[in-house]
C-alpha cells in the first residue's frame, strides 16, 4: 500500500516537474505572484521592514485580487538565498525582488536558470536580460541633512556613525559634509565605522563616544534607533531618522529623517510584468521619484533653516541642483570637479574617497 | 505515581531509538506550535519533512539536501572525535571561516592562472587553515591548561572579524566597484568546486564528507587511537593507567576537527557560496554541534543526522515561502529537536516505573 502510494507520488512528481520546467512562470495563473527575499526579520525597524512595508503597500495599490505576495525573511546571503529564490521561481513566481547587496551573484545564477521569471536586485551593479538592478540616491537626502546639521551645531562637531565601508556610505558622508561645510565653514566631522548595518548596542556606544567628543549633531547610516536614544539621554544633541521616519523620537532629538520608500518602484515594476512591458534596466532613483523621502522637519529647527533645507530638497527633486557640483577637491587636495561640473554616475557608484576637509581615511 | 529509576547501564538499543523518538515528538509539538499560529499543522509538517524528498520539486531539493548537509556532516564528524574523548571544541565556526579564507586566498592569489593543481592546493590550504586555528586552543590547553571551550568559542569572533577585514580589504574584488566581497570562484574554472556528478548536488565537499564518515568509522573501531579516544571519554582514569597521553589526544582531536571544519569552509567558498563575503559564515559550525549529538557521535549516525538537519532547513524555508510561517517559528522548531533529543535521552539512562497507590 505504502509502496504503491510512493510510486504514484514519484510519478506525479516527475510529470509535474517537467511541466513546471517547460512552462516556467507562464503557468496559467490568475494572480501575478511576487516574491521577496529579505536579509533580516520583517520587523527589524530598519532596512527589511521598509522593504516589506513597501511590498505590502504595493499589493494594496495594485489590488489583492491581482497580486499574490510570497516572501522569506532572515535569508543569509550566499547559497541559501539562491535556494530561496529558486524555490519561489519553481512555485510560479513571476517576479522576484532580492533586497540585499549580498544577493547579487546568487540572483544572477537563478536568473540564468529561469529566463521567464523577472528578477530585481537591490543596490547591486550586475544585470541580465531578466535581472534589473535598482538603488536609491540616498546621498540626495544627505545634502538636506547636512544643511540642517551645519546650521544646528553649536560645537561645530558633527558625529557620523558609518556602517560598512562601501561607496554608498562614503557618498553619504561626503554629501553631508559638503553641505554642512557650505553653511558653516567651521564644521568638523568625526566618523566612526561599525562594519555592520544594524547593531543597537554598538550604535549606542558609537553615539556616546561621539557625544563625549563634543558632537551635538549625530548622523547615522545604521538602521536602529539606538543613536537617537543615546542623543535623547545626553540632552542637547540632535539626530535624524534613518531608513524609517523614527518619528517617535521627535520633535527632538529627531529633527528630520531620510526614509526609504520602495513602494512606487515596486508597484511600477509589478505592473510592468502584468502589462508585459517589463524590461531589464539599472536604475538609481532619488528624491524626484520619491524613493528617497525626507521626513518632516520638526519645529526645533528654526524657520529659515527649514526653508533653506526644503529649498535644496525641491531643487534636487526638480533636477536643478546636484549635490556633487564643483568645485570639489579630493581629500588630498587634488581637484575632482571643476567649477560648475557635476559628478557622473560612474564615479559616484564607485566613490571610495573622501572630499577635501574630512579627516581620517576610508577603511580599505 | 511515575518514577525515574537509574539504569545500571545505559540502554544501548534505546540510544539508537531516542533520536527517532525525538523527531516524532518534535513533529507533534511543532505541529501544535504551527496550529497555534493559525496554520494547518499537517500541511506544515508535510511541507517540512515530506515535500523536499518526495514532493513536486524533489528533483531540485534532493541535491540541495546534500549541499546543505555536506558541510554539517564534515564538521560534525571532526567534532564528534573530541566530544567522545571529552574535548569540547565549540569553535568550529571559526575554523570553518579560516579554512575558507585560506583556501580562497590561494585561489585569489593565483587568479587568473589555470592549472590542475590549484584545486588540490586549495584543499590543503583549507585544511591547514582550519587546523592552525584549532591548534591555538589546543596548544593553550596542553601547555597552560586553559579551557578549550572558552578559547575556541572566542576565536570564532576573531575569525569573523578577520573575514570581514578580508572581504572589504585584501580579498576585495578589484573589479567590484568598491563593494565588499571577493571575486566569484564559480567563474574561475581551476578553483571551482564542481559537482562530481552534474545535477546531483554531490560536490567534492559532499564526497569528502562521506569519505570522512568511513574513515571515522574505521578510526574509532579498528584503530588504537580510536580506542584511546573512546576510553578517555568513558573512563579517563583507566585511560591514563593504560598509557594514553592526554595532551597528544587533545592535539589530535582538536586538529582533526579544525582540519575538517576548514575543509568544509574551503569547499563551501569554492562551490555553493563562491565568494568571500562579510556574511560568508551562516552558522554551520554551531549547527554541527547539534548534528554530532543527534547522530550519537557515531560516524554513520552523523551522516543521517546531517541530512535530517538539512531537511529541516530546506523544508523550513519552503514552509516559510509557501505557507508564510515566520522564520522564528522554524527556528523554534529546530530548537525543539535538540531539546527533545536531550529530554528523551533521560530514557537511556533511567527507566520509567509506574506504580499504583502510595509511594514507598
Amino acid at each position: 500500500m505504502l509502496l504503491k502510494k510512493r510510486t504514484f507520488l514519484a510519478g506525479a512528481a516527475t510529470v509535474a516537474a517537467l511541466t513546471a520546467l517547460s512552462t516556467g512562470a507562464a503557468l496559467a495563473q490568475d494572480k501575478t505572484k511576487v516574491g521577496f527575499v529579505y536579509v533580516g526579520p520583517i520587523n527589524d525597524g530598519g532596512w527589511t521592514q521598509h522593504h516589506h512595508e513597501s511590498a505590502l503597500k504595493m499589493v494594496e495599490a495594485i489590488g489583492e485580487d491581482k497580486v499574490e505576495l510570497v516572501y522569506q525573511e532572515n535569508v543569509p546571503e550566499g547559497p541559501d538565498s539562491e535556494r530561496a529564490m529558486t524555490q519561489m521561481a519553481l512555485q510560479g513566481a513571476d517576479i522576484i525582488f532580492s533586497t540585499s547587496f549580498g544577493y547579487m551573484d546568487p540572483t544572477l545564477n537563478v536568473a540564468g536558470k529561469f529566463p521567464d521569471v523577472k528578477f530585481e536586485h537591490a543596490t547591486g551593479y550586475k544585470t541580465a536580460d531578466n535581472m534589473s538592478a535598482y538603488s536609491a540616491r540616498f546621498y540626495e537626502g544627505r545634502a538636506v541633512q547636512g544643511t540642517i546639521a551645519g546650521h544646528m551645531t553649536k560645537s561645530n562637531i558633527i558625529g557620523y556613525i558609518a556602517s560598512v565601508p562601501i561607496p554608498e556610505v562614503v557618498r553619504g558622508i561626503n554629501s553631508a559634509y559638503l553641505h554642512a561645510k557650505k553653511v558653516n565653514p567651521d564644521v568638523e566631522f568625526k566618523i566612526i565605522w561599525l562594519y555592520t548595518w544594524m547593531d543597537p548596542a554598538k550604535e549606542a556606544d558609537a553615539a556616546k563616544t561621539l557625544i563625549d567628543q563634543g558632537a551635538d549633531v549625530i548622523l547615522q547610516h545604521t538602521d536602529s534607533t539606538a543613536p537617537l536614544a543615546a542623543a535623547k539621554e545626553a540632552g542637547g544633541v540632535i539626530g535624524f531618522g534613518q531608513a524609517g521616519d523614527m518619528a517617535e523620537y521627535g520633535p527632538s532629538p529627531r529633527v528630520s529623517s531620510i526614509i526609504d520608500n520602495w513602494e512606487p518602484y515596486y508597484t511600477s515594476r509589478v505592473e510592468a510584468v502584468m502589462d508585459g512591458t517589463w524590461e531589464s534596466h539599472s536604475v538609481w532613483e532619488g528624491i524626484d521619484t520619491g524613493m528617497v523621502g525626507i521626513g518632516e522637519i520638526s519645529d526645533v529647527v528654526p524657520e529659515d533653516v527649514k526653508a533653506e533645507a526644503l529649498a535644496i530638497k525641491d531643487a534636487i527633486a526638480a533636477g536643478e541642483y546636484h549635490p556633487f557640483t564643483g568645485p570639489i577637491n579630493k581629500q588630498d587636495g587634488t581637484p575632482w570637479l571643476a567649477e560648475g561640473e557635476v559628478a557622473d554616475d560612474g564615479t559616484l557608484a564607485g566613490m571610495m574617497f573622501y572630499v577635501e576637509g574630512i579627516e581620517g581615511s576610508v577603511p580599505q | 505515581m511515575i518514577y525515574l529509576e537509574k539504569r545500571p547501564q545505559p540502554a544501548k538499543a534505546l540510544s539508537y531509538f531516542t533520536p527517532v523518538l525525538a523527531v516524532l515528538i518534535t513533529m507533534v509539538a511543532g505541529g501544535l506550535l504551527f496550529a497555534v499560529l493559525g496554520k494547518n499543522p499537517v500541511e506544515a509538517i508535510r511541507t517540512i519533512f515530506w515535500d523536499p524528498v518526495f514532493g513536486e520539486f524533489a528533483f531540485y531539493y534532493r541535491p540541495q539536501l546534500l549541499v546543505k548537509g555536506g558541510p554539517l556532516i564534515l564538521i560534525a564528524l571532526g567534532l564528534s572525535l573530541g566530544f567522545k574523548a571529552g574535548i569540547w571544541n565549540i569553535g568550529a565556526e571559526g575554523q570553518y571561516i579560516m579554512g575558507a579564507v585560506a583556501g580562497a586566498g590561494v585561489a585569489l592569489a593565483l587568479y587568473p592562472l589555470e592549472a590542475w593543481w590549484i584545486f588540490p592546493l586549495m584543499i590543503i590550504a583549507g585544511a591547514l587553515g582550519g587546523w592552525a586555528w584549532a591548534m591555538i586552543p589546543a596548544l593553550l590547553k596542553v601547555k597552560f591548561g586553559t579551557n578549550e571551550i572558552l578559547v575556541s568559542l572566542m576565536l570564532v569572533y576573531v575569525a569573523e572579524n578577520f573575514l570581514k577585514a578580508m572581504a572589504i580589504g585584501a580579498m576585495k574584488n578589484p573589479e567590484g566597484f568598491g563593494f565588499p566581497g571577493s571575486r566569484n570562484l564559480q567563474q574561475y574554472p581551476s578553483a571551482h568546486n564542481t559537482e562530481v556528478i552534474a545535477g546531483s548536488g554531490m560536490h567534492w565537499g559532499v564526497a569528502a564528507a562521506f569519505i570522512a564518515a568511513i574513515m571515522g568509522y574505521i578510526l574509532l573501531n579498528r584503530h588504537m587511537l580510536g580506542f584511546q579516544i573512546r576510553l578517555t571519554g568513558e573512563a579517563p582514569r583507566a585511560a591514563r593507567f593504560s598509557g594514553v597521553n592526554p595532551g597528544r589526544l587533545v592535539l589530535f582531536c582538536m586538529g582533526t576537527a579544525g582540519a575538517l571544519a576548514g575543509l568544509a569552509g574551503m569547499f563551501e567558498v569554492a562551490g555553493p557560496a563562491g565568494q568571500i563575503t562579510t556574511g560568508f559564515n551562516v552558522g554551520y559550525g554551531f549547527t554541527a554541534i547539534i548534528v554530532a549529538f543527534l547522530g550519537r557521535l557515531h560516524p554513520f549516525g552523523i551522516v543521517l543526522a546531517g541530512l535530517l538537519m538539512a531537511l529541516t532547513y530546506i523544508g523550513g524555508e519552503a514552509a516559510q515561502s509557501t505557507m508564510q510561517l515566520p522564520a522564528a517559528a522554524i527556528q523554534v522548531f529546530q530548537g525543539m529537536l535538540l531539546f527533545f533529543l536531550l529530554a528523551v535521552d533521560v530514557l537511556t539512562n533511567y527507566r520509567i516505573r509506574i506504580t499504583l497507590g502510595e509511594a514507598a
